[in-house]
């Protein structure tokens, strides 16, 4: 049995696990994926200070620092319940039971699905997919690639596929459904846009990403958005061409396309046939949260942290005793907030079981540390993520005011 | 399809060990340590399954194991996840078929 079970070994749960091992902690991490590493393994960007972020490596320093702590990982182990019973939880995996007194969740996002006509055929997958297969596995996706959906994560990975030598044909927007909200609207698309900083497709959006936010100018920008698309390093993005129907007998053949208006309205008799071999659906991320909510813990709906989110403190703490979270499950973010997320977690793990000041001291850095890289920042997935934290600040205030009775219920 | 050898920034992949595994009776080849999924994409391999019920054609969706479209019989284990297993030598690997459905065809039948 160790002193603390870590779910999830992305950059969340290993720099958990670093912290709270350096403290004398015993712990186990376990992970569904082939190898530890989580989302940091397909990462691949250039900074705006000109510097890589090299994901694969960036696991390989966590995994090698694990290696020299008391830090048991278990690769290829699903978790499907979740139980405390007295002072324990009970982790149910297809590689048995779990027991640990302390569980640090850290089971990052998820991708939205967009739905689109023809969407179950092979050779159709989630954006992250394709980074995953390329970066990961280094295994081409295919010859001739189509990505339905315009936002941050699309374009970070469209960027690494280019490195690759994958070829992207062009980027479209979903055609308008019940699903598909903002994403099929060009006018919000750009507003998304002007929020991605350096990955901005072309100088135009980038430069002028602060003109951008004036909405008259937007819609000005819009009107005369080019009709072949703006080039992305090679890659036109047409805000005004929606994908209505993905088609092929067997395997993707091509996607139907179709002209739209600003406001995402199928302009009719438009609609035109382009070849593709695979498509990317991109509809951006959602934390990972089901395993929390089986735990019994309380969420809240924070659209600006993603979706739900468990109800956690600044020190990663939820309201059900013993059980803790860090990473993309509490909001979508970068590798290095999850990572910083996790030492703040591994510590107050530490604190629980062990308080003294030195910890304290050094949970207090940890802290800042985690405000310092969102300031720092060049891109954020949600423009809105300051305000999305704050307002959780002011769930868990809300919630530790409740007493403990009430919480009991839980 | 074909693998990403060379990459201008991750670097190339060399001495990988090759072996084969089986695909509905077919004999493939796959590097160690990668998933069942990518061994058969680049065996140009993208149905791994046809729906249990209306027979359509799947592939991998999410490729990190949420979404469950990639399941596949391993080894006469069924339900098995293509893309969170790594390829073994000489592992069996069967797609899933579309299953009858007696009451439906009774249905159809009676229309």
């Amino acid at each position: 049995m160790s002193e603390i079970l870590i779910i999830g070994a992305g950059p969340a749960g290993l720099s958990g696990a670093i912290a709270c091992a350096q403290h004398g902690l015993k712990v186990t991490i376990i992970d569904e994926f082939i190898k530890p590493g989580g989302r940091l393994l397909g990462q691949l960007h250039q900074e705006p200070s000109g510097e890589w972020w090299n994901g694969m490596k960036e696991a390989e320093k966590l995994i090698n620092e694990t290696k020299t702590l008391p830090i048991d990982i278990r690769c290829g182990v699903s978790v499907y319940n979740i139980e405390r019973h007295d002072a324990d939880w009970y982790v149910y995996t297809n590689e048995g039971v779990f027991e640990s007194p302390y569980v640090l969740i850290a089971t990052g996002a998820a991708e939205y699905a967009i739905p689109v006509p023809g969407w179950t055929l092979p050779g159709v997958m989630s954006i992250g997919a394709s980074q995953v297969m390329t970066n990961v596995h280094r295994v081409q996706v295919g010859k001739k690639g189509i990505i339905i959906g315009a936002n941050v994560l699309a374009f970070a990975i469209l960027n690494e596929l280019q490195m690759a030598g994958i070829n992207i044909e062009r980027v479209v927007l979903p055609a308008e459904s019940p699903i598909s909200k903002k994403e099929s609207n060009p006018e919000e698309v750009l507003k998304i846009l002007t929020e991605a900083g350096h990955l901005a497709p072309s100088a135009l959006l980038r430069n002028g990403s602060k003109l951008m936010k004036i909405d008259s100018l937007r819609r000005m920008a819009l009107k005369y958005f080019p009709k072949g698309g703006m080039k992305i390093n090679g890659t036109p993005l047409q805000l005004k061409k929606a994908a209505i129907e993905i088609v092929g007998n067997e395997k993707v053949e091509g996607v139907k396309l179709a002209t739209i208006d600003s406001q995402g309205n199928i302009i009719s008799g438009t609609e035109k046939l382009y070849e593709a071999d695979f498509v990317c659906i991109a509809g951006g991320l959602y934390p990972l949260a089901e395993l929390a909510a089986v735990a019994g813990c309380p969420f809240k709906y924070i659209p600006q942290l993603g979706g739900h989110v468990p109800i956690h403190s600044k020190n990663m703490e939820t309201p059900i005793p013993g059980m803790f979270v860090a990473g993309n499950i509490t909001g979508i973010e970068s590798g290095k907030i999850a990572m910083a997320q996790g030492t703040v977690a591994g510590l107050a793990i530490a604190m629980a079981s062990q308080s003294n000041a030195k910890i304290d001291e050094q949970l207090q850095q940890a802290l800042q540390k985690v405000e310092e890289v969102r300031t720092k920042s060049p891109i954020q997935f949600i423009p809105e993520i300051a305000e999305g934290r704050l307002a959780m600040e002011r769930v868990w205030e809300k919630e530790s005011n409740r007493g403990e009775l009430e919480r009991v219920i839980f | 399809m074909t693998r990403i050898v060379h990459h201008p920034i991750l670097g190339s992949l060399n001495n990988r060990q090759k072996f084969s595994f089986v695909f509905n009776g077919q004999e493939l080849e796959a590097y160690e340590n990668e998933t069942i999924a990518a061994a058969l994409l680049a065996n140009g391999i993208r149905t791994l399954r046809h729906h249990e019920e209306s027979g359509s054609p799947r592939g991998f969706y999410c490729n990190i194991g949420h979404c469950m479209e990639c399941r596949l019989t391993v080894n006469e284990q069924a339900n098995v996840r293509a893309c969170l297993t790594t390829v073994k030598p000489n592992m069996a690997v069967q797609s899933g078929k579309q299953h009858p459905n007696i009451v439906k065809r009774m249905v159809e039948e009676n229309e």
